[in-house]
C-alpha cells in the first residue's frame, strides 16, 4: 500500500512546497499526544460505542472514533494543528501519500480553530462578538456528566445517562460520525473499517471512476 | 504607482474581470479575503495540489471559508424580528482563491431571453420588484459563448427544447450520465418532462490544458483534486500568467476610496493585520452578492437600493427511497436538469390564477442523490440502528433527489445591510441578511413538486418526501435555521438599470455617479431567473471588463 508512507513513526518527509507541514503526523492509537485524561479517554471510549456499537463490523471504537474526537481536542498538541488533512491523494488509490500532510494554518485560521476548541477564556481577541465555550470544556463537563463509573454501567444505564446529557450526546454524535466516515488521517476510521462497513469506497483519486461504473447499476 | 485596476474578490466574477483587463494590458491586482488554496504559491500559473476527497475538511471544517467564528453574518426574516434571530453561518458561498467556483458542483445554464425581459413579458407581481434587464439575451449571447469557452463547458446544444438560441456548439460534449439520472430521466420522460443531459463546466475530456473529470463524485462542497472542474483556475493561472496581475490572499478590502466623483483606490488590511491603501484608476467590485453591498455600505456609497432586492433561489427537494443502489457518489453530482418548470405553460397558469397571482415561475430541476456518508451517518437516529441505516442507506446510497432552483421575485424588504451590533474579526460590521420569501415562490414551489414526486414512484420510490429552502413560515422545524435559505446562489443586491432612481448600477456595471467603480458579480441581477447564476455572472464580467478597455464585443480565448 501506498499508504504506509504516512505511518511511519516520526516519518519526517520534505513536504514539497506551499503551506504543507513538513511533519508526516503517525494516527495510531498511543503515538499522538492525547488531550484527555485516561478516565475521561475510557468513558468517552464506552459513550462511543453506545452512539455506533459494534454488531458484526467493528463498533465506534475499535474504530478509533475516540482517537478522532480527542485528536481534535488536542488538534494544537501537533505542528501543524491536525485541522485540514493535505492533498491531493491518499495513496490509498494510488498517488502519493499525502493526506498525512496537515495544512499549516493562517494567523486567522488558528484563532479560529483555537477559539472553537479552547473556548475564548476571556481573551478580548477571541470575544470580539462575545465570550465562545469551546469543545475542550464541553467535552470535560460532558463526559463528567457521563460519570466516572459510566464504564461500570449496564448498556440500558449508560443509554440513560446519554439520554439526560442530551445537548453533549448531540454533539458527541456529530463527532462519532465525523470519526467512523471521515478520512483515517483525522484519527478515526482505522484502516477505513467504517467505509469497508458501508460499502462505500472513501476518496478515489487519482482512480475516480469509469464512465461505466457511473452510468451502469 | 497608481494601477489600472484593483479587483475585489477572485470568484468566477473577479477572475473572469482580471482575464479580460490583463489581456489587454492593464495592470491589476486582484484582492482576496481568503486563503489561496486554488493556486500554486511557488508559481500562480499552475494549479495547487491542496484539494482532496475529503468530507471533513470541506463539509465539516470550513477549509474554503468563511468561518463563521471570525466572519459571521447574522439572519432575520423581517424587521420585526429584532435586530438578527441567528448569528453565524448564513448563506456561506467560499471564501478562497477562486470563490464561489470552488466548491459549485458546476451546472452552468444559460438563462433564456424571457428572463431579461420578465415584466414585459409576464407582467407585474404585487409586492414584488419584477423588471426588465437593461440588456437582452442577444447582447449577452456572444459573452456567454465566451465564457463557456474559458472556462471549458461540456453539454449538448440539441437536447434541451426549451434552451435559448446559440451562437455555436459547447466546446465540450456531455460526460456520463449517472446511473440514477438514467433512470429518472426515462421516468421524468415519462410523465411528458424533457431531460437533458447538464451543461456542466467539468471537462468530459482534456481541455485547456486540465484533464477530463475522472467522476470522483466530490463536486458539491469541494475543490477539484484535478483541477477538471471549470472553477476560476483557468481565468486565474491565465491572467498571472500574462505577467500583468498580482494577487493578494489572505487582504481584507475595508473600503473603496472616492473623491466625491471617482474611487482613488481600496484600503485593505494584510495577512498581518496591517492596513494599507491601493491606488487605482478602476475599482472592480466582485465580492459576490452578500460581500459586495457590505463593502459598498462601508465605504459610504450608499444609494437607497444598494443591499435591497436581495435574491436566493426558493429551493425545492423532492426526495425518495428507491429499492436499488444508485450510488450518487460517483459521477459529477449532478448530470441531468430539466427546464420544463421554468416554462409558464397553461397548468402553470391555472395554478397561478387559483392562488390570485398572474404568473408562477419555478426553476431548473437538477436530478443527483446525496453522496457523502458523514452527513447521512448524522441524519439517523444513534444506537444499534445506526448501523443497520448506514449499511441500508436510504438516505445517500438508495436515495434520488430533485433540487428545484426556483425563481426568487425580488423584494424591497428583502436586503442586506450592516448588522447594528456583530463584528467581524477585523472589528467591521458584518452583513446582515433579512429575507422572506414572496409567495410566489411558494405557489410556484407546490405546483410543480407534485409532478416530481410521481417522477420518482415511476422509479419505483417506496417513500418520497417534499421539502423547501427556506421552509414556509409555520412549518419552522429547526427554529429560525430553517428560515435560512441554503442555496447558495445569492444575486440582486447592486441591481441593475439604466435609471439611476430604480438602480444602482448602469448596464455595464457602472456604479451610477461613480463609474469607475465596476460591480462585476451576481449582485447586477434584475431578476433571479430559475438557473445557477455562475455563467450568467460570468459573461455580464466579462461584458463589463470588455466596456473597461473600450471593446463591446468578447475577445475570444480559443
Amino acid at each position: 500500500m501506498h499508504g504506509d508512507r504516512c505511518y511511519g513513526d516520526a516519518d519526517v518527509s520534505d513536504g514539497g512546497g506551499g503551506d504543507s507541514a513538513l511533519f508526516v503526523l503517525d494516527p495510531r492509537p498511543g503515538l499522538m499526544p492525547r488531550w484527555l485524561t485516561d478516565v475521561e479517554f475510557a468513558v468517552l471510549g464506552a459513550a462511543c460505542d453506545r452512539l455506533i456499537p459494534e454488531d458484526d463490523t467493528p463498533g465506534a471504537s475499535s474504530a478509533g472514533v475516540p482517537d478522532y474526537i480527542d485528536g481534535l481536542l488536542g488538534a494544537f498538541l501537533s505542528d501543524p494543528p491536525r485541522i485540514w488533512a493535505g492533498g491531493p491523494t491518499s495513496g490509498r488509490h494510488g498517488g502519493e501519500a499525502a493526506f498525512g500532510r496537515f495544512h499549516r494554518l493562517s494567523r486567522l485560521d488558528e484563532l479560529a480553530w483555537r477559539t472553537r476548541i479552547e473556548g475564548s477564556r476571556g481573551m478580548a481577541e477571541r470575544e470580539f462578538n462575545g465570550p465562545v465555550r469551546g469543545l475542550q470544556e464541553r467535552y470535560r463537563t460532558g463526559l463528567a456528566e457521563l460519570g466516572e463509573d459510566f464504564c461500570d454501567l449496564s448498556p440500558d444505564e449508560q443509554d440513560e445517562r446519554l439520554r439526560r446529557a442530551r445537548a453533549f450526546t448531540a454533539l458527541l454524535y456529530e463527532h462519532c460520525c465525523e470519526g467512523m466516515y471521515g478520512a483515517p488521517e483525522y484519527g478515526g476510521n482505522r484502516d477505513t473499517v467504517g467505509w469497508q462497513a458501508i460499502g462505500y469506497p472513501g476518496d478515489v483519486q487519482p482512480r475516480g471512476f469509469s464512465d461505466a461504473e457511473v452510468s451502469g447499476p | 504607482m497608481t494601477l489600472d485596476a484593483v479587483i475585489v474578490g477572485s470568484g468566477p466574477g473577479g477572475a473572469t474581470a482580471a482575464d479580460v483587463l490583463t489581456r489587454a494590458g492593464w495592470s491589476v491586482v486582484i484582492v482576496e479575503k481568503g486563503r489561496n488554496h486554488l493556486l500554486d504559491p511557488d508559481d500562480l500559473t499552475r494549479p495547487a495540489a491542496d484539494y482532496s476527497n475529503d468530507e471533513l475538511k470541506f463539509v465539516s471544517r470550513h477549509f474554503l471559508g468563511p468561518d463563521p467564528l471570525i466572519e459571521p453574518r447574522t439572519f432575520r426574516r423581517g424587521e420585526e424580528e429584532g435586530d438578527h434571530v441567528h448569528v453565524g453561518e448564513v448563506n456561506s458561498i467560499p471564501t478562497t482563491v477562486g470563490g464561489g467556483g470552488t466548491h459549485a458542483d458546476g451546472k452552468v445554464p444559460r438563462f433564456r431571453e424571457e428572463d431579461f425581459s420578465l415584466l414585459s413579458t409576464h407582467g407585474p407581481i404585487e409586492g414584488a420588484e419584477v423588471a426588465d434587464w437593461p440588456i437582452s439575451y442577444d447582447d449577452l449571447e456572444p459573452f456567454y459563448a465566451e465564457a463557456e469557452r474559458a472556462i471549458g463547458v461540456a453539454g449538448d446544444a440539441e437536447v434541451n427544447p426549451f434552451a435559448a438560441w446559440r451562437s455555436g456548439p459547447y466546446p465540450m460534449p456531455p460526460g456520463a450520465p449517472m446511473y440514477g439520472a438514467v433512470l429518472s430521466s426515462a421516468a421524468a420522460e415519462g410523465i411528458g418532462l424533457h431531460p437533458y443531459a447538464a451543461p456542466t463546466a467539468a471537462n468530459s475530456v482534456p481541455y485547456d490544458g486540465r484533464p477530463a473529470c475522472n467522476n470522483c463524485g466530490f463536486c458539491a462542497f469541494s475543490g477539484c483534486p484535478i483541477h477538471a472542474k471549470g472553477d476560476p483556475v483557468a481565468l486565474l493561472t491565465r491572467a498571472m500568467a500574462t505577467g500583468n496581475a498580482e494577487l493578494l490572499a489572505e487582504t481584507f478590502v475595508a473600503r473603496v476610496r472616492t473623491d466625491g466623483h471617482r474611487a482613488t483606490g481600496v484600503d485593505v488590511i494584510g495577512p498581518d493585520g496591517a492596513s494599507r491603501s491601493i491606488d487605482a484608476r478602476h475599482v472592480v467590485v466582485a465580492a459576490g452578492a452578500v460581500e459586495t453591498p457590505r463593502l459598498l455600505l462601508l465605504s459610504g456609497i450608499d444609494h437607497p437600493l444598494v443591499g435591497r432586492n436581495f435574491m436566493v433561489h426558493f429551493q425545492t427537494f423532492v426526495i425518495g427511497i428507491l429499492p436499488q443502489r444508485v450510488h450518487a457518489h460517483k459521477g459529477r453530482a449532478v448530470t441531468h436538469v430539466h427546464d420544463d418548470a421554468v416554462i409558464v405553460d397553461d397548468a402553470a397558469r391555472a395554478a397561478a390564477a387559483e392562488a390570485g397571482l398572474p404568473w408562477i415561475r419555478g426553476g431548473l430541476v437538477e436530478h443527483g442523490g446525496p453522496h457523502l456518508p458523514v452527513m447521512e451517518a448524522k441524519m439517523y437516529p444513534w444506537g444499534p440502528k445506526h448501523k443497520t441505516f448506514m449499511r441500508s442507506s436510504p438516505m445517500r446510497d438508495r436515495m434520488w433527489a430533485f433540487t428545484m432552483q426556483g425563481e426568487d421575485l425580488p423584494q424591497l424588504t428583502n436586503r442586506v445591510d450592516l448588522d447594528p451590533s456583530v463584528r467581524d474579526v477585523r472589528g467591521f460590521p458584518v452583513a446582515r441578511v433579512t429575507y422572506r420569501p414572496h409567495r410566489h415562490e411558494l405557489v410556484a414551489s407546490a405546483h410543480h413538486a407534485p409532478g416530481l414526486v410521481r417522477v420518482l414512484e415511476d422509479m419505483g420510490a417506496t417513500w418520497t418526501m417534499t421539502s423547501t429552502s427556506p421552509l414556509a413560515e409555520g412549518e419552522d422545524r429547526r427554529g429560525p435555521l430553517s428560515a435560512i435559505p441554503m442555496s447558495r446562489h445569492v444575486m440582486g443586491t447592486t441591481r441593475m438599470g439604466d435609471d439611476p432612481r430604480t438602480s444602482v448600477v448602469d448596464a455595464h456595471g457602472r456604479v451610477h455617479g461613480l463609474d469607475n467603480v465596476v460591480v462585476a458579480d451576481s449582485s447586477v441581477f434584475v431578476t433571479s431567473a430559475g438557473y445557477g447564476p455562475t455563467l450568467t455572472l460570468v459573461a455580464l464580467a466579462a461584458r463589463a471588463a470588455a466596456a473597461m478597455v473600450g471593446r463591446d464585443r468578447p475577445q475570444t480565448v480559443r
